[in-house]
Formats: C-alpha cells, structure tokens, sequence
C-alpha cells in the first residue's frame, strides 16, 4: 500500500526531527552551563591563591611590591552602596506604595511607564548624567556622587517588587484595619507594608545584587582611589573599578589580584542572590515571582 | 518588562481564579478618599494626606529623575548639536586633536556587537529554555534554573576579566583560525585572528543575554496552558511537534519580547565589551578587527576628553545610546501588545 509505505517514512522522518530537536535542546543547556562553570572553576582557582588577611585588609601597593590589598575598595564600597541604599530604598518603597495603593488614572500608569524606562537606562549613561549634576557642579569626584548613580539605579527594582507585593497583601486585612478606625496611613505602613515585608526585602536584596557589582556608572563619579578615604566628598576606591583597573593593566601580579578581587566581589553577590532564593524559596512569600 | 508578563502568566496559569477579584481591582476598590471618616478627628485627615503626598513625591521624583537625566544630557551636548547637527551620526571621523567628531564608528560597533550577540544568544537561551520546562527531568529542573540565573548576577566586570584571559586566547588559538578557514569566503572572518576585536565582544555579550533571553522565556512557556500540550500529544504529535505547535506558537509574543529585552541590554552593556572589543574607532566588515561601541568610548574617554567640544560630542553619543535603548524597550512592548492582541496568525493576517 503506497499510502501506508508514506506514512511509515513520514512517522520516521518524525521521530528523527523529534530526537534532533532533543539533542539540540541538550546541547543548548549544556553549551550554556559550561561557561557559567568555567567562570567559577577560573575564579577560584586564579583567585584563591591570592586571597590573605593581608589581602582583604591593605590598600593597593605600587607595582613591584608586594602585601598590596583590597581592604579600600571593599571599604569604598561599604560606603557608596551604603549611600546608594540610603537613596534608592525609600524612594524606591515610597513610589511602590503610592502605586500600588493610590495608584489610579494617568499618573500611575505614567509612573510604571517611566520607571521602566529609568530601568533601560544604560549605567553609563547613568554615571554621565550623575556626573553632569554632581561632579560638573563640585568640580571633584566624590562617593556621593557615585551613591546617587547607583542609588538611582534602584529604585525601578525595588518600586517594581513594593508594588507587587502590596497588591498581593488580601484586601481584608486591610479592611479589618480601617475597620477598626486605623488611620490610612498607618493601615498601609504597619498593616500591609508589614505583611508584604520580608518579598520587599527580597527586591531590595535583588537591587542590591544587580547594583554591587555596578562599574561602569563609578567611572566618572566615585572615580576610584588608591588610598583609604572615609570622606564623603572625595573620590573613593570600589571593588569593581579595581577590579577593572588590575584587569587591563600589563602586570601579572596585578591580575593575580583582579581574579582575588573578583573571587571576593563573586561571592559577596552570589552570597546575596543565594539568601534571597533560599528565603523565597522557604515560602515566607510563595507565589510570587 | 519582565513583571507585565509575569502578570500575564498568573492569569493564565491559575484560569480558576479568574472568579476572585484582580488584585489591581480589589485595590481600586479600595477608594480610600471617598471613606467617610467624620468620627476621626481633623488632625488624623491631615496626617493621611501629608502621608499621601509623600508617597505622590516619591513616585513623582522618578519622573524627575528621568526628566533629569534627559534635560542634562540635552544641555551638555549642545555644542557639539550645534557643530555637526544630524551629520554627526553619518559622520566617520574621530580626531579629538582636530576637533572633528562622528559618531558613525560607534553606532555601527554597538549595532553589529549587539546582532552578533543576538544570533549566538537566541538559539542557546530558547534551547535552553525549551529543555528546562519541557524536557529535563524534575530534578534538575530547580539546579538548571538556580545555576542559570546565577549567570545573570555575576558583575560585567567579571565577564570581563574573564573573556580577557580565558575567551580571547582561546578565540585567537582555536576558533578563529578555524573560522578563518572554512568560512573566510564569507568576508566576514578574514585578517590577522588577534582574539580581541568585534567577534570576542559578541561571544561574551551573547553570555550576558542568554540569562535574560531564557528566563522570560521560561516564564512564558510555563504560561502556556497545560491543555495545549495535552491536545497537541492526543492527535498523535512527537514531543517536538507538542513543542512546537503546542507551545512554541503560543508564546512567540513573550518569546520576542524576551529577545528584545536582551537586545536592549546589549545595547547598553559596557565594561566587558570595553575590555575586549579592541577600542578602535573604524568600520571593517571583518568580525575579527577590532571595534568601538557607544558605551565603550564614554567609559574610555569621557574622564580624559580635553576641550569642551569632545566632552560634548561624547555626551552626544550617550544621548543617542539612551534614545535607542529607549526606542528598542518601547518597540518590544509594542511588539508584545500587537501580537497578542491578533493571537491566531490566520486572523491576525487578514
């Protein structure tokens, strides 16, 4: 039977694209995750060699000697992250609750609109326009120049993840509060803002994540510094410039030093992406994205 | 970007509860300014306000800001607006010694790394995806997943420091000649294999967007009801037929947002590409030569640039950086709106 001879080579045909389309898949996967090992396998094996106390806790030294550190740049960057988080979470949480619990009409649809946009801008961009208002206005690069950068970098995030939450938060609960004769704005401070906490938490970890490992918005605002610098107002060392100034410079032993500070910066990040996953995970907010 | 499809997929994925109020609904619902509250005191009104307010500043300082960086930009840039005017971006010249600026070199450098990155990420982030959610056993679906994402939070910088000491020389000792070989008759892959140059910056960008790429698309294909895959494998279908017709088809919209999403941060990524691409600001057909991106020359000159007119024509070009992110973010939630809104093809063409 011809008809059946044809559908016998059609099935077989099938099957083979099926298989194919399996193995590309696989091969898709695997081709991905190699990468993402080899950094790793990389950082620690570069890395680790490098890493003392002595590493952790001095300031970098010129080529040539040796004992030279981080202990700086991770101290600048304690610093303008610290800034940044001063910045970006209340404005970040306060733009979440207004849209999530006023939210209506032209304003917040504008809002949402134009903090995706804010979320597109390219950080360096970010860093020029920062350095346009700040640095061009004080004539000198300064760690709270590069807070705001980073600060502002924030805020989608975590206005995205307030509002998100706030909406989950069930309507009765906030009904038995203003029932109860709460005033509104403690009914949306401590009863639903409480009750959507700890997924708050998570988005503002998730900012913090994405913003630590930030270089190219400190180009041109924290610029970066050689030497232990507790002053707000002056340029201040962080742990991804140095990174990137060892990494392009010719030195071995300043490479040697990028991998360390890489290792340190890796897993300062991964740590917080790490918590944060295992925390959604537990259920304290299941559901949510 | 990613949360409205977010918001998509818990309507479909959970149809049951379409009875229940919408959240969003259930909020306006709530109009607190038409609660009658006589009981309480003038003071405690006064209060909610000043509260409301405060939340109203808040929200309206990201427009601010927005509105911030747009206007400083504009007015940085203004002198070289004024020198070279639209042939700015035609123009292929840069001599800061002469005082002559295009931004041609970069435009172009930004574009062909961002494609080069797309054709490596899309096929591997679907891939992997489509696995991921359709194939791979339970067990390693959370590991896959987890490592995966893991991908998207390691810093540019350290994409950088890696694919200067691992990607480049392996490009330059293996891939490239090989490239070179059997597909230099393209044109595409001719000249000296120096490692660094246009193609290392694609690979390390194409790294950077597979997590993006593959993880809305995951979202999306979760999205997709289990009722589709079940009718497509009842009339007889393979799995990759199920795949295919059953789920690939219902979420192209989400799938090609995904993509421009990734398209959109590498546009803007810069430090791993300024490590790698070559920094050298010409126009060659040959992925192998070295380049320059938009990004790349900010991060390179602007603290260096002498004389106003070079520090303007910089922030030129990172005006014209911002308004093409923009566009490109707009263009795909315009892409995502269309296409769902003609969901079958059939009708949609007609």
């Amino acid at each position: 039977m011809p008809n059946n001879a044809r559908s016998k080579l059609f099935g077989w045909k099938r099957a083979v694209v099926d298989r194919l389309a399996t193995a590309g898949a696989v091969f898709a996967a695997v081709l991905v995750i190699v990468p993402l090992l080899a950094i790793f396998v990389y950082l620690v094996a570069r890395g680790a060699g490098a890493l003392s106390w002595s590493f952790l806790t001095n300031a970098p030294k010129p080529v040539g000697e040796t004992g030279g550190g981080i202990g700086n740049a991770m101290a600048g960057s304690a610093l303008i992250l610290g800034i940044s988080c001063l910045i970006g979470v209340p404005l970040g949480i306060g733009a979440g609750i207004y849209l999530a619990e006023y939210g209506r009409g032209k304003t917040a649809l504008l809002v949402r609109f134009i903090a995706d946009v804010l979320n597109g801008v390219p950080s360096i961009v970010m860093g020029m326009a920062v350095y346009a208002l700040v640095v061009l206005q004080q004539k000198h690069f300064s760690a709270l120049a590069g807070g705001l950068a980073l600060g502002v970098m924030m805020i989608p995030t975590v206005t995205r993840a307030t509002e998100e939450m706030l909406l989950m938060v069930p309507r009765s609960i906030r009904e038995a509060a203003l029932g109860l004769g709460v005033a509104e704005w403690r009914t949306v401070l401590s009863v639903s803002l409480r009750t959507a906490l700890p997924g708050v938490i998570t988005g503002i970890m998730l900012a913090f994540a994405r913003v630590a490992g930030e270089t190219a918005p400190l180009l041109f605002t924290a610029f970066g510094n050689q030497f232990w610098n507790w002053n707000l107002n002056q340029p201040t060392a962080a742990l991804p410039l140095q990174i990137y100034t060892y990494a392009i410079s010719p030195y071995d032993e300043w490479h040697q030093q990028a991998w360390a500070g890489a290792l340190v910066l890796i897993v300062t990040i991964v740590g917080t992406v790490a918590i944060v996953r295992l925390v959604a995970n537990r259920g304290v907010m299941k559901g949510t994205s | 970007m990613g949360s409205t499809t977010a918001n998509q997929n818990n309507m479909l994925r959970v149809p049951g509860k379409a009875m229940e109020p919408k959240p969003k609904t259930a909020i306006q619902a709530l109009t607190f300014p038409s609660v009658k509250r006589e009981a309480v005191g003038p003071g405690l009104r006064v209060a909610d306000r000043a509260f409301r307010c405060a939340m109203l500043a808040c929200a309206l300082s990201v427009l601010a800001i927005v509105a911030f960086i747009l206007i400083e930009l504009i007015l940085q840039s203004r002198l070289s607006l004024h020198a070279f005017g639209w042939n700015f971006f035609t123009h292929q010249a840069w001599d800061p010694v002469a005082g002559d600026f295009g931004a041609l070199p970069f435009i172009y450098g930004t574009l062909v790394s961002s494609l080069v990155a797309l054709a490596i990420s899309v096929p591997l982030a679907l891939g992997l995806a489509v696995y991921i959610t359709e194939m791979c056993p339970c067990w390693l679906r959370g590991i896959l997943a987890f490592t995966s994402d893991l991908l998207a939070a390691i810093p540019s910088v350290i994409y950088g420091l890696w694919a200067i000491f691992v990607l480049v020389p392996l490009l330059r000792n293996y891939v490239e000649p090989w490239l070179a070989t059997t597909m230099g008759w393209t044109g595409l892959f001719t000249g000296a294999p120096y490692g660094i140059g246009m193609l290392a910056a694609g690979v390390i960008l194409s790294i950077m967007v597979i997590p993006i790429i593959s993880s809305i698309t995951r979202e999306v294909l979760t999205a997709v009801p289990r009722q589709q895959r079940e009718a497509a494998l009842a009339l007889g279908a393979t799995r990759w037929e199920m795949i295919r017709i059953g789920v690939l088809r219902n979420a192209r919209a989400g799938i090609m947002g995904a993509i421009i999403l990734g398209l959109g941060r590498a546009l803007g990524e810069t430090m791993a590409v300024t490590m790698v691409i070559g920094n050298r600001p010409e126009i060659a057909k040959s992925l192998f030569a070295p380049g320059y991106t938009m990004a790349s020359v900010i991060a390179n000159e602007f603290t260096e640039a002498t004389g106003d007119l070079y520090l303007s024509a910089l922030v030129e070009i990172g005006l014209a950086l911002l308004l093409l992110t923009l566009v490109v973010n707009a263009l795909a939630r315009l892409l995502v709106w269309s296409v769902t809104r003609g969901m079958p093809a059939s009708t949609h063409a007609q």
